[in-house]
């Protein structure tokens, strides 16, 4: 799950990392009594959404006084931001953070995540700050230091000491302090909130020698979210596709593409392989339906219910290979999901495994319209001749 | 011979008297699997599918000799099981639970690897060696006792291949699911330097996904020291950037991860890299005649 920057910044304000002076912005009421709480100008007014690539969007504006300010929040606000990572589309922006500004004197990247060869946290740091931390690993990886993090002693200071005394320019002996500061800070920050990611993107030093996260990235172990009930609340649903939501809610793994064969696997891997086979046949996936190993009558019909809402499927493939969700139970869920929604384009079975001889008799004794595949490669060949015929 | 686990195995379930562990321990019994000893906490004395349950792992070391664990436990408490598994001697642990967080399965992780155990999973359907015993919630029917190793990161999918081997004519010798979580336990390459030394197993299918660099690894160490025929097929080649498919550990990150880079890998290391799933069972079967 990710968090949004105010978000990650609220909690490293508790963890003591120093970050910008700042307020939430929702409406544009607002403007003029959060700037009177927030040193400046120049302010920095920054479009707090989860997709990356927010300043080659537009979406993080510095201006030098009210009535700029009063301008950059009228074309943020309520407005679709688009961005590298977003579709053409974008995402609509409903808020915003209004930060002073910083005298930046140097720019660090500061991330954590875990390391999965080494199966255990690292710290990566480097001196090429505020740029993408991927550009910079492919373009010049001696400047992106490691230190992995032993599980069994936590973060030590000389570890901090190895990722400084890297830099080409050691800063002074204050700012050496506070890096290592943050640095430990960080560390408890990502054991204590089970993330799976946190950047500091650009960690900047003032020109007083301070250290000061400019930006926060969060994201939250999925898994780990039972223990957190305090991080579960801060999800916003508005950055998510509607569909997505839904299917979340029923424990479903559903993630929107931009076909139009829907697809209900049940695997995850199995439900990959079935969009690349879609992809070969010729045609386009409109989503990934992983519907579980042990998914229930019911969560077969909110699945197939699901795929029918996108209303650019054009043909929809079920793909179920049992073991411990038998034939039977995905058969009866699919009828079930028939009787309440009209199903108007062409429904492409492929059922194997456990039951299969009753899961495949249910189906042909119903009055559902449907074809059968014996096994992936005609499931696929239906699939791109449906599409053919379609046009 | 085959790897790992056969007709010796003598496994406790953890987690028995759960929905799940009392329906594979009930599958497993059917498959011919020994099936020793379960535990539950706070329930030993019971019997569950005629199989006596204990309080402690070491209980059923102990008193019964168990040398695999099969664990059912819920993501809660599954790490606290595998590590009990793996101090009480168990050598052999297949953690089938899914959703264990990542930060927790780092310290399992350590911990088992410490203690000398091999850890299959977690998030994983577990292994199989066909007609010798099965460890795990694979469907025991479509498998057939033969001279093929499979490795593979996913479940599903996973009896997809075996399936397509089998009508294929080609049995396995053992199948292990790998897992499909960021950290597991072992790697392809902990089980194809096993199946390396296996005289039962003549060909090897390596099933990856997106998602870390574990595929590229495998690659590196089969072009350096594995002498038997691989065949190998990665999902996702048409998954998006940056969202998690299903698995916990299938997502491509900071341009890392990708399909395309793990094929390319297996390619340049001489392995036959399979790109239409439907066809593997074919493929499969012409290499293996070609030997």
């Amino acid at each position: 799950m990710k968090l949004h920057e105010y978000q990650a910044k609220e909690l490293f304000q508790k963890a003591g990392i120093p970050v910008p002076k700042g307020r939430l912005l929702t409406s544009r009421d607002k403007l003029g009594s959060v700037l009177e709480e927030i040193p400046g100008p120049p302010w920095v007014i920054k479009a707090q959404v989860h997709a990356g690539g927010r300043g080659k969007g537009g979406g993080v504006r510095l201006v030098k006084g009210q009535g700029e300010a009063a301008e950059a929040v009228a074309e943020l606000l309520e407005k679709p931001l688009v961005t590298p990572q977003t579709t053409a589309e974008g995402v609509i922006v409903h808020q915003l953070l209004v930060e002073e500004g910083v005298d930046i004197d140097k720019e660090f990247y500061l991330g954590m995540t875990v390391d999965r060869k080494l199966a255990c946290p690292t710290m990566i740091f480097s001196p090429s700050g505020g740029m993408e931390i991927e550009e910079v690993a492919k373009q010049s990886p001696d400047l992106i230091f490691k230190e992995p993090v032993n599980p069994a002693t936590g973060w030590m200071p000389y570890q901090a000491r190895n990722l400084i005394y890297k830099l080409s320019q050691v800063p002074g002996g204050y700012t050496v302090k506070e890096l290592s500061s943050t640095m430990k800070k960080i560390y408890d920050l990502f054991v204590a909130n089970d993330c799976s990611l946190l950047e500091i993107n650009p960690l900047v030093i003032t020109k007083q020698g301070s250290v000061i996260a400019l930006d926060a990235k969060m994201t939250i172990d999925d898994n780990a979210l039972y223990r957190h009930k305090d991080l579960a609340q801060l999800d916003d649903p508005r950055e998510k596709d509607p569909l997505e939501v839904l299917a979340e809610a029923a424990s479903l793994n559903y993630i929107r593409l931009n076909g139009n064969i829907g697809a209900m696997v049940n695997g995850a891997g199995l439900a990959m392989a079935t969009m690349d086979v879609i992809k070969l046949a010729g045609a386009e996936p409109a989503n990934f339906l992983d519907v579980g190993g042990g998914a229930s009558e019911e969560m077969i019909t909110k699945g197939f219910e699901i795929i029918l809402k996108d209303e650019r499927v054009r043909a929809i493939l079920i793909n179920i290979f049992g073991g411990i969700l038998r034939c039977d139970v995905l058969a009866r869920g699919v009828l079930e999901a028939a009787k309440k929604t009209d199903i108007d384009v062409p429904l492409i079975v492929r059922l194997e495994g456990t039951n299969v001889e009753e899961g495949r008799k249910i189906l042909e004794e119903s009055d559902l319209d449907f074809l059968v595949a014996r096994d992936m490669a005609e499931a696929a060949e239906l699939v791109a001749k449906e599409v053919k015929r379609q046009g | 011979m085959s790897i790992l686990v056969d007709e010796n195995s003598r496994v406790v379930v953890q987690g028995i008297t759960g929905r799940e562990g009392t329906f594979h321990t009930q599958q497993m019994l059917a498959y011919g699997t020994n099936v020793v000893a379960g535990v539950t906490p706070g329930k030993g004395g019971q019997k569950v599918q005629g199989v006596p349950v204990m309080n402690r792992v070491a209980e059923a070391v102990e008193m019964e000799g168990a040398n695999v664990s099969c664990i059912f436990v819920p993501a809660a408490f599954a790490p606290d099981a595998v590590m009990e598994a793996a101090a009480a001697g168990i050598r052999v642990i297949v953690c089938i639970t899914e959703g264990i967080p990542v930060l927790d399965m780092v310290r399992v992780a350590n911990f088992v690897k410490e203690k000398g155990a091999m850890l299959i999973g977690p998030n994983c359907p577990g292994i199989i060696s066909p007609g010798k015993t099965k460890v795990g919630i694979m469907p025991g029917h479509i498998h057939r006792q033969g001279s093929m190793g499979v490795i593979s990161r996913s479940g599903t999918l996973t009896y997809e291949v075996v399936d397509q081997l089998t009508k294929s004519d080609l049995g396995q010798s053992t199948c292990i699911g790998i897992g499909g979580d960021p950290i597991i336990g072992t790697s392809f390459i902990d089980h194809l330097r096993l199946f390396k030394e296996d005289p039962q197993t003549e060909g090897v299918v390596l099933i990856g996904e997106i998602g870390g660099t574990a595929e590229e690894e495998a690659a590196e160490y089969i072009r350096a020291e594995f002498n038997k025929p691989v065949l190998a097929f990665i999902a996702g080649r048409t998954a998006p950037p940056g969202r998690r498919m299903g698995h916990a550990g299938a997502i491509i990150s900071g341009g890392q991860g990708r399909a395309e880079d793990k094929i390319e890998a297996l390619q340049a290391a001489g392995i036959t890299v399979v790109l239409n799933l439907a066809e593997l069972g074919d493929t499969a079967k012409q290499i293996m005649a070609g030997q």
